[in-house]
């Protein structure tokens, strides 16, 4: 078990450092400097630039620097703004952990709930319709469904008013964000339920006369439910990526819209900075995520 | 040597072997045209295509799928070659640009368009979706990003394959130290977060590649597309390699394995028969389930900005353009939203239907 944590723990520490690795060489591939502006600064101006930010000290210095800044909580600057990337990124980060949190909440409750339903009532209308509507799910991507939910219930409908600051309304980007995951979800609940429901003890659970709801959920579902541990990490990767676009669609300041606008602004120092944030957040979700899972269920190896 | 005859005639108690010294000549008689016919095999031989075409087949979701998928593609193919206008140029009349025919509805002709079917009596094609902002037909350009997402799908589906199959058999075929530093990479591959790596490398790449390619056949598809393929090759084979490496090493240790091996059958044949038609199966399945998700991420990075470049275009794109005119005109988010949904909804039931009639260890 130790053995295992600890390589799950050096693997996760060897992807991070990889991650900051390629990001940082691969930014220092585009060509031109961070200071080769429209409006060109004088040499003097620009010397003084070089030497402040260090880029006269070689690639792997340079590197070294930057890990150990970002090891001091330095998250360094942006270079449209100017302003530092750390505060501005963790009070945007505050943004999408709470619809990243609350839709994945959703998600899963919803999608565990629908799973043992469509387990239970198998092949019969409750299972159809669940399987049908979880099929859709998988096959929208998140911008798309953001979107259309957006054109049905703010312009054709006007039911919901468009997010603003002063009107945080979160209910469409939450749906947009949690539907793929949910029908995830309930699909990996439905298979492993079903296989829970039909193991032996099951079969010597019933004979003993143990009640049918204790049968279904202290022994089906606790067993049927730790596949479903599985999921939290990837889908955690997938809500990061999914709050990029649905942010940006419903106009939330989270940290998935900072990110789209420093693609499109090409902001390099602060893609770089955010990109090694992201990566960490998702390497350590999936750490987790093994370690919970070879937890619950010893059984289980990575091999 | 006497001994060796005695040896063979005395047989075994309850042996099953046919004592022939109680026969003769006699015994035996010649088998009759009409029963040499019963021998004949009646029915076709099965092989394991046949069998799983068949089961395919009875599933009426995976039958329905495959029809939907020739239809667009047979669309995306033909379409163009009737539709007398261009993805990437504004509507023309008679040889001039239409200015006026910016945002036109479906099937509505603009005001010079209709002067113009008036003056000559010439009947001009109609715009099925109308026209986008910048006065270009909406129809034809969702037909090429169609075409574009679809080639994407299918292009990156078959990089993944040919890397994760080559790397994946290598390393099951090998086993031992390879096998370990093989699979070891491959841990630290799929730990690394791909979406945002894939972002990160089409910002980069994108600055590099576009001044490579100026004036190439690449140069259409732009950087952002090159350097999407880029990734994919990069980072998406790992799960087809543990697949193959997976499936290899088990099949490698099956009895039945062993058995042929036992009877001689050569190297070639061992894998001609058996280790090849095993993992056929699960190779096909995954690739059909990789096209969507290509799919997917090409139209999400067209969304924010990183797909193909400008005039071309895929469904990504034309939804991301779409938000402009969200509340004037809704169906142009609506269209390549559908035509997104049912690909990839297609696939999907393609792929869940090969699994079931190939995979034989589910059935």
């Amino acid at each position: 078990m130790a053995k295992y944590i600890i390589k799950r723990v050096i693997l996760a520490i060897v992807s991070i450092i990889i991650v900051t690795l390629i990001t940082f060489f691969v930014m220092n591939l585009i060509p031109g400097g961070p200071f080769t502006a429209e409006k060109a600064p004088s040499q003097a101006v620009l010397d003084a630039l070089t030497k402040r930010y260090n880029l006269d000290k070689p690639l792997w210095q340079q590197y070294l620097i930057y890990m150990n800044n970002l090891l001091h909580g330095d998250w360094g600057i942006s270079m449209k703004t100017g302003r530092e990337i750390g505060p501005d990124m963790f009070s945007r980060f505050a943004v999408s952990a709470k619809l990243g949190g609350a839709s994945m909440l959703i998600a899963l409750i919803t999608g565990i709930v629908l799973g043992s339903i469509a387990a239970l009532k198998r092949n019969k209308w409750p299972d159809r319709v669940i399987v049908f509507f979880t099929t859709l799910g998988t096959a929208m991507p998140s911008f798309i469904l953001a979107t259309l939910l957006l054109l049905v219930f703010c312009v054709l409908l006007a039911w919901l008013p468009v997010y603003s600051n002063s009107n945080p309304n979160l209910i469409l980007p939450i749906i947009s964000l949690s539907v793929y995951p949910m029908a995830y979800v309930t699909r990996l609940t439905k298979t492993s339920m079903l296989d829970a429901l039909s193991q032996d003890y099951i079969r010597t659970a019933r004979a003993k006369g143990v009640s049918n709801g204790k049968v279904i959920f202290v022994h089906g579902l606790k067993n049927g439910l730790i596949p479903v541990i599985t999921y939290v990490g990837p889908q955690i990767a997938y809500i990061i990526t999914g709050s990029m676009v649905v942010e940006n669609i419903f106009n939330i300041g989270g940290l998935g819209s900072y990110f789209v606008k420093a693609i499109t602004d090409r902001d390099y120092s602060l893609i770089m900075s955010t990109t090694i944030f992201l990566a960490v957040l998702m390497v350590v979700a999936n750490l987790l995520t093994d370690i919970a899972y070879k937890l619950v269920d010893p059984r289980i190896t990575f091999d | 040597m006497a001994e060796n005859e005695n040896a063979y005639k005395r047989r075994q108690l309850l042996s099953a072997q046919i004592d022939l010294s109680k026969f003769n000549s006699k015994n035996f008689e010649k088998a009759t045209d009409e029963e040499k016919k019963q021998q004949d095999v009646m029915g076709e031989s099965s092989t394991f295509f046949k069998d799983g075409m068949k089961r395919l087949k009875k599933n009426p979701l995976a039958m329905i799928s495959i029809f939907v998928l020739i239809f667009i593609i047979i669309a995306i193919i033909v379409v163009p070659m009737f539709v007398p206008y261009s993805y990437s140029d504004i509507v023309s009349v008679n040889g001039h640009r239409d200015g006026t025919a910016v945002n036109l509805a479906p099937m509505q002709y603009s005001t010079r368009e209709l002067s113009y079917m008036e003056s000559s009596g010439q009947h001009l094609f109609p715009h099925i979706f109308g026209t986008d902002s910048m006065g270009r037909d909406y129809f034809i350009r969702v037909i090429y990003g169609t075409r574009v997402s679809l080639s994407v799908g299918v292009v990156s589906a078959i990089m993944v394959l040919i890397i994760g199959v080559i790397y994946g058999s290598i390393s099951g075929y090998f086993g031992g130290k390879v096998d370990l530093v093989m699979m070891r990479i491959v841990d630290v591959i799929y730990s690394l977060p791909d979406m945002l790596l894939i972002i990160l490398l089409s910002v980069v790449l994108n600055t590099r590649l576009t001044p490579l390619i100026k004036g190439t056949v690449f140069a259409k598809l732009g950087g952002n597309m090159l350097a999407m393929f880029f990734v994919f090759a990069l980072l998406y084979w790992v799960g087809m390699a543990r697949l193959v490496r997976g499936q290899i090493l088990s099949i490698k240790n099956n009895e039945y394995i062993l058995a042929a091996k036992a009877i001689g059958t050569p190297n070639s044949k061992i894998i001609k028969k058996h280790i090849i038609p095993n993992i056929l199966s699960v190779i096909i399945i995954t690739t059909a389930l990789q096209v969507p998700s290509a799919i997917f991420t090409e139209s999400y990075l067209s969304f924010i900005g990183l797909g193909v470049s400008i005039p071309m275009t895929s469904l990504g794109s034309l939804a991301n353009d779409a938000r402009a005119s969200i509340s004037s005109a809704p169906y142009r988010l609506v269209i390549p939203a559908i035509i997104i949904t049912l690909i990839v909804l297609a696939l999907n039931l393609l792929g869940d239907g090969l699994r079931d009639a190939f995979d034989s260890k589910l059935n």
